[in-house]
């Protein structure tokens, strides 16, 4: 079974976060980056299933900026056998459509058996990425999943749906996208950090996964115009001296609040 | 073959598993009338029933279809309703809700017809050159537009986000014929509508949210967030902490990985206020934070803050208000 997960590079969201108002991208040396949580979780659901079945093959694939290497790094310390990196001065930028497209090349690039990603990242937040992907491979999309069971030739688990849950079936080749319900990731033992180093780490362009950037057959999203809004501010802070409650319900009262 | 407006703006209205329209349709279509007219999809097994809703709250024109594998199929046999009634319009735009089942349809549609997607707007706007999506990014801190290079944009709306709501309008339905893409696709085995027994306003879209954190201590404390909420006529909202803990479900997350609430007021009880949780409230208009300890970040972007005991002021504000209800 050879799994992919989709990893990715985001501003570590306990610190501010920014955008840079000329360009419009997110200012990555404003913020210490980290690999997105959900991906962590996602490449644990394939770790785990690789802990009791020997012949899986775990590859980590992120589109990224070369810079955020070591970040995906951190996938293969973490067990992962091998990253795959898609870089290009083309992608700087890349709206959803393209961003998918990309994947899905690189997907076709590298071969799958199941593709696992987040159900959203926590900077774009599209949640869109790995339906757009399914769609543009020809396969099922198994998405926001609570729980995963992957078997032979297939996978299922409980879909957490707008109106309640739902059980789903796909069968394999098929991309799943996990919600943050499932476990959090297992951390990078010192050993996993020095396998790491040998471990195939593969940099493609998009011009190796076949895709083009620039084509006018696809319509692109694009930014017209961004400003950042002033941040707010503290307003009255009280401690409380046993009439807390009152007060609070006196200054709901006054602002027509309750 | 009918003839559809130019400035068609094709609206995919969401359906509840039992078979309703859901709120985010009023919003939708609401949206829909500000740039053009509105012609809404619904994809349901009895369609026509949900028509006059769907016309009530705005549209123009109403199309209902019930492809083969709908309901045993994820994602894909909307998606091919959608590219049929797309294909049919012609619309100006496409606008989807930012649900977890409308967005997934509007990737997969966006994906196969080469559109260009721009999801969770807040609202559309339309200049000279078409329709234009606004977002609030980073938990509020970017207003960001967005247009298309050319053709119609896909874009999903944030649910509860907008405001506007068109006027109803006669009552006018056309059956659409799908052909199935035949499109891999996952199967549903079975479906478990989540019962809404509480009385409460929805979460997404409601004007007073009343949230609880870790501060609540346990699940049967946290009925003390309840009973606030109760008396405010509030929603109820929870960190993604006291989710964990399992004190509420998951679908009570406010935050980054959560719901996003703008109301007018904003409650955070034991909750210390971590970056990822204000991503989802500081857009509220007014911010209210009860919090033992000082130093809490929540403190940072509340109007009124109260450091204090949760369990000593809220059962007082309680029997304020009851007080004066009385
Ligand atoms: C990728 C990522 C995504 C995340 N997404 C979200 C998200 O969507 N939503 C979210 O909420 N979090 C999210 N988090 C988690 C977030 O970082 C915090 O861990 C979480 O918000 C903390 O919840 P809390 O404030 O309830 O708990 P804590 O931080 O433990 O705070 C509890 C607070 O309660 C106060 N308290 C305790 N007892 C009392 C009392 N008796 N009276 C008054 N005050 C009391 C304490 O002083 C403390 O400030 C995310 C984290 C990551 C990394």
């Amino acid at each position: 079974m050879k799994i992919v997960v989709l990893v990715k590079e985001v501003p570590d969201t306990y610190g501010d976060r920014k955008l840079n108002l000329e360009t419009g991208l997110a200012d990555r040396a404003a913020s210490d980056t980290v690999l997105d949580e959900i991906g962590e979780r996602a490449l644990e659901v394939a770790l785990s299933y690789a802990d009791g079945h020997a012949d899986t093959e775990v590859v980590v694939l992120s589109m990224s900026p070369e810079a955020a290497a070591a970040t995906v790094r951190k996938g293969l310390a973490m067990g992962a056998s091998s990253a795959v990196q898609l870089v290009d001065e083309a992608l700087v930028g890349a709206d959803l459509g393209l961003t998918a497209e990309a994947l899905a090349g690189a997907l076709q690039h590298i071969g799958y058996d199941l593709v696992i990603a987040g159900n959203e990242s926590t900077d774009g937040s599209g949640g869109v990425l790995p339906a757009m992907i399914a769609e543009l491979l020809d396969v099922p999309n198994a998405t926001s999943l609570n729980s995963v069971e992957i078997a032979e030739g297939e996978v299922r688990g409980e879909r957490a749906s707008d109106h309640g849950t739902m059980q789903v079936t796909a069968t394999l080749p098929a991309v799943i996208s996990i919600t943050e319900r499932l476990p959090d990731a297992r951390f990078p033992n010192f050993k996993g950090i020095m396998a790491a180093k040998k471990k195939p780490f593969e940099t493609l362009s998009l011009a190796e996964v076949g895709v083009d950037a620039e084509t006018t057959e696809a319509s692109r999203s694009i930014m017209i115009s961004l400003a950042e809004k002033p941040p707010r501010t503290a307003g009255t802070k009280i401690v409380d001296e046993g009439d807390a409650g009152e007060r609070l319900a006196e200054y709901l009262v006054q602002n027509r609040l309750a | 073959m009918t003839d559809y407006p130019a400035d068609s703006i094709l609206v995919l209205l969401d359906t509840t598993p039992s078979g309703a329209l859901t709120k985010s349709a009023a919003g939708l279509l609401g949206a829909a009338a500000g740039v053009g007219t509105p012609v809404a999809l619904i994809v349901a097994a009895g369609g026509e029933q949900l028509a006059s809703d769907a016309a009530a709250l705005g549209a123009a024109r109403v199309l209902v279809a019930e492809p083969t594998e709908l309901g045993a199929q994820l994602t894909v046999p909307v998606a091919d309703a959608l590219a049929a009634a797309a294909e049919l319009v012609r619309p100006d735009a496409v606008l989807v809700s930012n649900s977890i089942e409308g967005r997934e349809i509007a990737a997969r549609f966006a994906a196969r017809s080469r559109s260009g997607l721009a999801v969770d707007a807040v609202g559309v706007s339309r200049d000279a050159e078409g329709v234009i999506a606004h977002h609030s990014v980073y938990g509020g801190a970017y207003n960001v537009d967005s247009a298309v290079t050319w053709g119609a944009p896909v874009i999903t709306v944030r649910e509860g986000a907008i405001d506007a709501r068109a006027e109803a309008q006669p009552v006018s339905i056309e059956r659409l014929e799908v052909a199935a893409s035949a499109r891999r696709a996952a199967v549903i085995d079975s479906v478990d509508e989540a019962v809404v027994t509480s009385s409460r306003p929805e979460l997404r879209g409601a004007a007073k949210v009343v949230s609880g954190g870790r501060g609540l201590g346990s699940e049967e404390q946290f009925a003390l967030v309840d009973q606030l909420a109760d008396v405010l006529g509030a929603a109820v909202g929870a960190s993604r902490a006291a989710v964990d803990a399992g004190y509420v479900p998951q679908s009570y997350q406010v935050g980054q990985t959560g719901v996003s609430v703008s109301p007018q007021l904003y409650i955070a009880l034991g909750i210390s206020g971590a970056i990822q949780h204000r991503a989802g409230m500081q857009t509220a208009k007014t911010i209210v934070a009860i919090n033992k300890d000082a130093d809490a970040p929540i403190f940072e972007i509340a109007d009124f803050g109260i450091v204090g005991d949760l369990f000593t002021v809220v059962p007082q504000l309680i029997a304020a208000l009851e007080a004066r209800k009385a």
